[in-house]
């Protein structure tokens, strides 16, 4: 060792152990609260990191395969498609595929700067793509004809968030702005939809679509499980965003409506153009948050027996040649949830400040 | 015209007659006629228990009460794969059912008399006994529930199973320790952990949580149950028909052991077998298929693709699968069962 390394390297050293001094030990108080705070990261880390990784089995094809006393992650190889595709024929999974692929495309071209008339743009191109995807998946007009009761897993935790969010979104913006309306009808009817789809647990109105409405309906009738389930969950949401909206819309200014109406512009006009993307600017946070509840809140539909990821996770548990394999089941679809819903806030995060403009 | 030209007029207008008059007994079976329409068997099946009904790595549904559908199937359609499932919550099968979602409820349901008055629907029979019963280890010798005399038994708090164990041992004036747990996955790994001699739930649900355990060669389900709770499948009212096809089916495949007839050979027994019985039930005598308006090689199909009661059993929940389950009262009626069909005639 040379003399110039140690040199190097003491003062950070130093520097580093007085921050640590500084900020964790500076009392007798904060001592003891820091090493206890320690203590239990590494009673909860070390058994966690043992279990998962070092005593883990990842190779093979069976129970049998897995020795090690630690995670079966072989399990979840075994079932992987199952958990990303449900039961969607294996031959025809390259739609589900190629509708993710398109689906990001979409994402992606939305939030590219260069896109021309962005305000028509990105709502054709979003319909365009919510159309195509479902041919895609369901199939139809050229392509084999996949049931929804064949989907499932990931993708159909996707799908759900994906078009209850694309019909709560619109309609969230509506509700707020029927909301806000001059006109007492309008405005009853949107307090109405907002108070009562707010006012009901979600897994009730999924168990009413379910449940209820085959029973009620006419006989011959038959909307799609899915689609019952889809609806119900795009309902709630819409009144939460409408209310996430309404906070958007009430920090704007009055002086801009004034403003605009001075310039000539009339109702849609003015909100069109001047209000709204102002108010979804600012709502933009709140309006993420929900989404997120919404990827989380598309797990209830488990409970009416439609495989979403956590739904065809525990389903798998019950073949006996995987039984008792609950741990590794709820980690591989908790890990896989949290993943989506830490994307998406991150990237709600790098929006809000890459495209902060001031007025 | 020839003569000959009108001995074919009249077999052809015998066989027509003969089709009419057929068609005449045959009540109307709307159930029939939908699933025949849309090519496949709309089967209600549980959405995930070990051994009766779960989707295997490929995807594909299997288990005891996914056999039945199958078979069902083959009877009507001829190809035990042509059913969708309909997988269902306990507070989903009735409504499925009801608003004729499915065809045919396959799904370890419990026959009851409040169900069958109140509910609208019928229940076709029995396809296993379910009761509560007890898990011991082996080496403690304990083969039926008298016999676990001064053993403790963990039990849920508050659950059907801790009642009925009590009221069982109290009738009989027989010391036991029954000891709480707030949660049936805390009694089962007491259990494992040896806190107690047993762990009592049905039949069904042991056989699931045995292979839980960490030596589940160790460990005995005693066959004699303290509850009876005989579960089968269960249909809609009206439609009769619809609802003998279900029940001759699974009487079929129960006839089919007791006949000694299976998968493998009723090609052979179908051509050569001297019985009767067999012969009326694999379609090579009289025309019990078209009674029901089926075709006469219904049970041949079903048997073929599906098996016979003991072979469905044993390779779903039986010696042939990872949940091992003695016959118990489920053998027939001739080897100590209870397992009953009625006769082919």
């Amino acid at each position: 060792m040379t003399a110039a390394s140690t040199l190097g390297v003491r003062p950070v050293r130093a520097s580093l152990l007085r921050r640590l001094k500084a900020d964790y030990f500076s009392t007798p108080l904060n001592a003891v609260v820091s090493v206890l705070c320690l203590a239990a990261i590494v009673a909860i880390l070390v058994p966690l990191v043992r279990w998962s990784v070092i005593n883990a089995d990842f190779a093979g094809t069976t129970r049998a395969d897995c020795t090690s006393g630690g995670a079966c992650w072989v399990f979840v190889k075994a079932r992987f498609g199952q958990f990303m595709y449900g039961f969607y024929p294996p031959s025809e999974r390259w739609r589900v595929n190629l509708a993710a692929c398109l689906m990001i495309g979409a994402t992606a071209l939305s939030f590219w700067p260069g896109l021309p008339r962005r305000a028509l743009a990105v709502p054709v191109l979003w319909a365009g793509l919510l159309v195509v995807a479902a041919w895609l998946l369901a199939g139809g007009a050229g392509l084999p004809r996949v049931e929804t009761r064949q989907w499932g897993g990931l993708m159909l935790t996707v799908f759900l968030s994906v078009y209850a969010g694309a019909l709560a979104v619109p309609l969230g913006i509506l509700l707020a702005l029927g909301r806000q309306s001059e006109l007492p009808v309008i405005r009853l009817v949107a307090t109405i939809f907002i108070e009562f789809w707010r006012g009901v647990p979600i897994i009730t109105v999924i168990f009413l679509a379910s449940l209820l409405l085959p029973l009620v309906m006419p006989a011959g009738w038959d909307i799609d499980r899915l689609i019952r389930a889809l609806v119900g969950l795009a309902f709630v949401i819409a009144a939460y965003m409408a209310e996430a909206v309404r906070g958007g819309l009430q920090a704007v200014p009055k002086g801009q409506w004034e403003a605009a109406s001075a310039q000539g512009l009339g109702y849609w006009q003015t909100t069109g153009l001047i209000v709204l993307p102002q108010a979804l600017r600012i709502s933009m946070p709140a309006m993420t948050n929900e989404f997120i509840a919404l990827v989380k809140n598309t797990s209830l539909v488990s409970i009416v027996s439609i495989f979403d990821l956590l739904g065809i996770a525990q389903a798998s548990l019950a073949d006996p040649a995987w039984v008792g394999m609950n741990m590794e089941a709820y980690a591989f679809a908790g890990t896989v949830y949290w993943l989506i819903c830490f994307g998406l806030s991150r990237w709600s995060r790098h929006l809000e400040t890459s495209r902060k403009t001031t007025h | 015209m020839t003569i000959f030209t009108r001995g074919a007029l009249g077999v052809a207008l015998l066989a027509f007659g003969a089709g009419a008059a057929t068609a005449q007994q045959l009540a109307p079976s709307p159930t029939l006629d939908a699933i025949r329409a849309r090519g496949h068997l709309e089967c209600g099946v549980h959405l995930g228990l070990p051994g009766f009904s779960f989707a295997n790595d490929k995807g594909e549904w299997t288990g005891l009460d996914v056999d039945f559908c199958r078979a069902v199937a083959a009877a009507v359609l001829g190809d035990a794969n042509k059913v969708r499932y309909t997988p269902t919550s306990v507070q989903q099968r009735w409504p499925v059912l009801q608003s004729g979602q499915v065809d045919l409820l396959s799904r370890n349901t419990t026959i009851t008399f409040t169900r069958n008055a109140t509910l609208g629907v019928n229940f076709q029979g029995i396809n296993f006994y379910e009761g509560q019963t007890f898990i011991v280890r082996t080496a403690s010798g304990a083969k039926k529930p008298t016999d676990l005399e001064n053993a403790s038994i963990c039990v849920a708090a508050g659950s059907t199973e801790e009642r009925m164990a009590a009221d069982y041992f109290r009738e009989r004036n027989i010391k036991v320790s029954i000891i709480n747990f707030q949660k049936n996955d805390d009694a089962i790994a007491a259990y494992d952990a040896g806190r107690c001699d047993s762990y009592t739930a049905g039949i069904g649900a042991l056989a699931g949580q045995r292979i839980k355990l960490k030596t589940p060669g160790e460990h005995t389900i005693m066959t004699e149950t303290i509850s009876n709770d005989p579960q089968g499948p269960v249909t809609r009212w009206g439609d009769e028909r619809w609802q003998a096809v279900v029940r001759w089916v699974l009487n079929g495949m129960i006839a089919a052991e007791y006949l000694g007839v299976t998968s493998k050979n009723v090609d052979d027994m179908r051509a050569n077998s001297k019985n009767a019985e067999i012969r009326r039930l694999l379609g090579a005598d009289g025309n019990f298929g078209a009674m029901l308006g089926l075709p006469n090689d219904w049970m041949f199909n079903a048997i073929k693709q599906v098996g016979n009661y003991a072979e469905s059993f044993e390779r779903t929940v039986g010696k042939g699968s990872p949940l091992g389950l003695e016959r118990g009262q489920n053998a027939l009626w001739t080897r100590g069962g209870i397992l009953f069909t009625s006769p082919f005639q």
